[in-house]
């Protein structure tokens, strides 16, 4: 083969890209957002930026990217119920207030000189803090389970915040029919709100932080907070998209090759929640957070290349995880489909 | 309350779409930089109208990449879902178990 088959030119951002790693870039990231409820930005960057994109490029086209890929998500866990509407808009306003507060925050740094050190190290502690949570949690459900205590439908739970924050009666309360509870339309604003301004302040998209915030504060069943966050970074990815290519920042051509890995990615990560146990989704969670975590902290010592390393490594093995969900559910649901027809088949004979 | 309620929701609806601006006027300073699309190189003609539209136009460009981006997420995960249906696999249906 020619060696300029497997490189397409990208014309604004003037580089030639290898474009089967687009498409593996796209098709990992749609596995993994797709299973987790983020956009996945902070795995996509460093890909882009591995395979030559500037980095002024690689964040806009990544955000545009995600934009789409979200939206292949959402469709597909629309239908599977996991995408409460109603608590995906309220909490876009506390989203939107929270990530303006937060870029304010990031200018008035910036006047001072001390942007880079503090958001990464701030980065890091949101990041050590979600993992200690996550980890913690799936302990105490651990221990819950082994001594009998099950509570309600939602079987053993560790952190069980939420009970004490849905106890906030001020008005309007609201009933959430898909994520099945009630509470008062203050604490989702609240909760994206304070989100929202870490986003901001971080220069992220917010999956990270939103959902285990949809999780532990709000009190999502894990598999509506993976789709209801979902949602919300379509709607965020689709307005970054616009705002990057006011900059002159995305290249469009990527865009499309990656979405196109990114479709039948997002099939796999999604259909897998229907395999996957709730605290399963959190506990890879918890690992994708750590791995995200180290790479910043490598970063921040200068370590690039072992920073890119630890994230591409997380992304394969999460996305091994994820794929080998996805076709052992699948197989046994066809099998057990497949003996229900003989056996019934069998009985009208 | 509920009047209330809906005339915050309205205020909110105003301010997100007026308010954003700022948001994003907060990222990184690399809009400074000018670049230019590389025209001489693209050999398609809807390549080159769009190369040229990010030249000239970058806001008609900016619609553009957005509505092409919805769109192609749309048009894909409609493809994918004929595909997933021909598998034989419950798409409308999940248990939800946490632990």
């Amino acid at each position: 083969m020619e060696h300029s088959f497997w490189y397409l030119h990208m014309p604004i951002a003037g580089v030639e890209i290898f474009w089967p790693g687009l498409v593996l870039i796209g098709f990992s990231v749609g596995t993994i957002g797709g299973f987790f409820g983020m956009g996945g930005a902070w795995m996509v960057t460093p890909g882009l930026n591995i395979l030559g994109f500037p980095m002024a490029f690689a964040i806009g086209t990544d955000i545009a990217h995600i934009a789409g890929k979200s939206m292949i998500s959402t469709m597909r866990h629309s239908k599977f119920g996991n995408v409460d509407y109603k608590l995906g808009f309220v909490m876009l306003f506390g989203t939107m207030f929270g990530i303006e507060i937060g870029a304010q925050m990031i200018m008035w740094l910036e006047r001072l000189g001390k942007v880079g050190p503090i958001v990464r190290w701030v980065y890091v502690g949101f990041l050590a803090m979600i993992s200690f949570m996550v980890f913690y949690d799936y302990y105490k459900a651990d221990q819950a389970k082994k001594a009998g205590r099950i509570s309600g439908d939602k079987g053993a739970e560790g952190i069980t915040w939420y009970k004490a924050l849905h106890k906030i009666n001020i008005p309007p309360m609201v009933h959430f029919k898909t994520a099945g509870f009630t509470c008062s339309a203050w604490l989702p604003i609240g909760v994206s709100f304070i989100t929202g301004i870490l986003a901001g302040f971080l220069g992220i998209g917010g999956g990270l932080l939103r959902m285990p915030a949809l999780v532990y504060l709000i009190g999502c069943p894990t598999h509506i907070a993976v789709g209801t966050d979902l949602f919300e970074v379509m709607i965020s990815g689709l307005y970054g998209a616009f705002t990057y290519t006011l900059k002159g920042r995305i290249e469009l051509v990527a865009v499309f090759v990656m979405l196109t890995g990114a479709a039948i990615g997002a099939q796999i990560g999604t259909v897998a929640t229907k395999y996957a146990k709730g605290y399963g989704i959190r506990i890879a969670f918890g690992c994708a957070v750590v791995a995200c975590m180290v790479s910043i902290i490598l970063k921040q010592y200068g370590i690039d290349v072992m920073a890119a390393v630890v994230i591409l490594g997380a992304i394969s093995a999460l996305c091994v995880y994820i794929v080998s969900i996805m076709f052992k559910g699948a197989a046994a649901e066809l099998r057990d489909k497949k003996e229900r027809e003989r056996a019934a088949a069998a009985f009208q004979n | 309350m509920r009047a209330l309620f809906r005339r915050i929701l309205a205020f909110c609806s105003v301010i997100s779409v007026l308010v954003p601006a700022a948001v994003w006027a907060a990222g990184e300073k690399a809009a400074m930089l000018v670049v230019v699309a590389d025209t001489r190189r693209v050999t398609s003609d809807i390549g080159k109208y769009f190369a040229d539209l990010y030249n000239t136009n970058m806001w008609l460009f900016a619609v553009w990449a957005v509505v092409l981006t919805a769109g192609y997420g749309v048009f894909l995960g409609f493809s994918m879902d004929i595909i997933m249906s021909r598998t034989g696999l419950d798409l409308k249906s999940r248990k939800i178990i946490e632990h």
